[in-house]
């Protein structure tokens, strides 16, 4: 259609702008009015939470790149300036690799809401590859940002991952010094690293755009799974949202300030404030702690390919998650099965982090071991099986109907969902 | 209000006046609450682009005196700026002197650029007030302008022995830059 956008906007000059490029219109159409399933719980807050994550890295990020030297023999320096001689330096540095943390326990967080309600099923299964291409963004961008200082851990954290490309036959070592930029960890791969972690939290806005479209299409999942039957089951966003969210904001602003202020390097390692030295390996090397998991799985099996595959299967078998789950039944509120299974899920992924934090020795490996066959068994076999062989719970008539009373529809086994909230 | 218990309240039906009620109360002081917050979280930011600690610990110079012959300047690098140091003849110092504050420009005695005792030596600025280039002047044999002091070559701006501005584009004397004689041949800027 052509010709001007017919804006309800009062003010005439909003107006004006309205009906040439409706943004107005459209926020009030996203954010204003957006009819929102009435029933959330504050885990539904965590992807606000994420996006206002984004915003404070990337902010503090721009000025820190102001005051950051991406040379070998200048960067480690460069940090320590930031720390002592900037103003505020040693705030943007500590928000930022503290922030660094935030984010990863704010996405794990929403990652294992989705997975808990199923708000990766159909229709949503798009928006739910999308999370994990931000999840795998993430990580690459947080390690090649942990690199930048220039510390033991940033250097041989840079080699020992990047050498995990030379697990690849025939062509791995040529792609490990394509990466490099040389025949080791060294400048040109101090650069290029500083390059892309200023680059790929821009390419992360942009798919946090289509994350957002897609939901917007779609609509939130819920806590009960159901979707909603009609106005009787929404809320406008604004305000019931933007003020649940402020709460969810308002402690996480506290718990943020609380690592800042009072344990600044308590998710750092120390070994990280001695210069890199590229002829000493730290006698025990670990990365930081939201890729633990992933590495107690790297080093779960004795083979250098089949620890790295399995290390990226462990992300990519989420892509295929909307399939393998079978179960017509989002909300692990009406699968009793799922539910127990779920939680071995998040004890086995604890687990492997408290692996990964330790030495590959003693009873280290076979709890690894142990962890790793769940973590794969739990997404290749049981999610397909359960679908099958589990007898879910009857579902609520509406997403009002539990809210408002009534049990569950006739002839349903005589469970009231809400008595197990 | 009872339609605080209501799915409409959210419909902006308050104003000001007698009609104000708890409500506006609220978002009036939580709106401000963010405002403020906000701003406390940006000040570290911008504040972060000011000079930085070792900057400002380059910010002072000392400069030995000794070497400069009269009617001779030098250039110092003073904050990554230069400062002329000059050190005038005695005619060069009744010129500026003689001069009526209603010919200037930039209204300024020539005693008022100088430390007491020591009308010698003229310590001031080399940015040029104009667009910042680096007037000449400082070797006898550079041209000095109709005044005798520094000329602009960018712009054609005209500085007296006192390094005020006479002639050209530029609106303002050379500025005298903060200093102090620790010895009679040595002094301290910043």
């Amino acid at each position: 259609m052509v010709g001007l956008y017919k804006s309800d906007i009062k003010n005439p000059l909003l107006r004006w702008v309205d009906s040439r490029l409706p943004i107005l219109s459209i926020v009030q159409k996203e954010y204003g009015v957006f009819p929102t399933p009435k029933n959330f719980n504050y885990f539904w807050a965590f992807g606000g939470l994420a996006m206002v994550n984004l915003m404070i890295m990337i902010a503090t990020g721009i000025f820190l790149a102001m005051s950051y030297t991406p040379h070998i023999n200048m960067a480690f320096d460069s940090v320590e300036r930031i720390m002592r001689d900037v103003n505020y330096g040693w705030l943007l540095r500590y928000a930022h690799a503290n922030g660094a943390s935030m984010f990863f326990i704010v996405v794990y967080i929403h990652l294992f809401r989705g997975l808990y309600y199923g708000s990766y099923k159909a229709p949503r299964e798009l928006l739910w590859m999308l999370g994990v291409v931000l999840l795998l963004l993430m990580m690459a961008t947080a390690f090649m940002g942990y690199v930048l200082p220039w510390g033991q851990m940033s250097f041989w954290g840079a080699t020992v991952i990047t050498n995990l490309f030379s697990a690849i036959p025939l062509v791995g070592e040529p792609i490990v010094h394509w990466l490099w930029g040389g025949f080791s960890v060294a400048n040109p791969t101090l650069n290029r690293f500083f390059s892309l972690h200023y680059l790929l939290p821009f390419v992360i806005v942009g798919v946090v755009f289509l994350h957002v479209v897609a939901l917007h299409i779609t609509g939130s999942n819920n806590p009960l799974g159901i979707e909603p039957k009609g106005p009787q089951d929404t809320l406008p966003f604004h305000p019931y949202y933007t003020v649940k969210d402020s709460v969810a904001i308002c402690v996480y602003f506290m718990v943020f300030a609380m690592l800042v202020f009072f344990f600044p390097n308590a998710l750092g390692h120390s070994d990280n404030y001695i210069p890199a030295n590229p002829l000493l390996t730290p006698t025990h090397i670990v990365p930081e702690w939201y890729f633990l998991p992933f590495y107690a799985i790297l080093r779960a099996v004795p083979s250098k390919l089949g620890g790295v595959t399995l290390m990226f299967g462990a992300i990519l078998v989420l892509f295929a998650l909307p399939w393998l789950d079978t179960s017509p039944v989002r909300s692990a509120r009406f699968r009793p099965v799922y539910r127990i299974v779920f939680w071995f899920l998040v004890i086995a992924c604890i687990a492997l982090g408290v692996v990964g934090a330790n030495p590959p020795e003693g009873i280290w490996v076979p709890i690894g071991r142990l962890g790793t066959a769940y973590y794969f068994i739990h997404f290749l076999v049981l999610m397909p099986l359960l679908g099958k062989l589990e007898r879910p719970l009857p579902l609520p008539e509406s997403i009002s109907h539990p809210v408002l009373g009534g049990g569950p529809l006739p002839g349903a086994a005589a469970v009231h969902p809400m008595e197990k909230v | 209000m009872a339609d605080t218990m209501s799915v409409t309240a959210h419909e902006p039906a308050h104003g000001p006046g007698p009609d104000a009620t708890k409500r506006d109360f609220l978002k009036l002081v939580t709106g401000a609450s963010a405002i403020i917050g906000a701003a406390a979280i940006a000040w570290p930011l911008v504040d972060s682009m000011n000079p930085s600690k070792d900057v400002l610990a380059l910010a002072e110079l000392e400069v030995d005196l000794t070497p400069i012959v009269q009617g001779q300047g030098i250039i110092v690098s003073w904050r990554g700026q230069p400062v002329f140091v000059r050190h005038r003849t005695e005619a060069e110092i009744k010129a500026a002197e003689a001069v009526a504050l209603s010919e200037l420009r930039d209204p300024e005695a020539d005693s008022a650029r100088i430390k007491p005792g020591h009308a010698q030596w003229l310590i001031v600025s080399g940015v040029c007030t104009h667009l910042g280039c680096i007037p000449l002047g400082n070797k006898p044999s550079d041209p000095r302008g109709t005044y005798g002091g520094w000329f602009c070559p960018c712009h054609g701006s005209q500085y007296d022995t006192s390094g005020r501005i006479r002639q050209g584009p530029a609106p303002a004397n050379l500025p005298v830059v903060p200093y102090v004689f620790e010895t009679d041949t040595k002094i301290k800027i910043g």
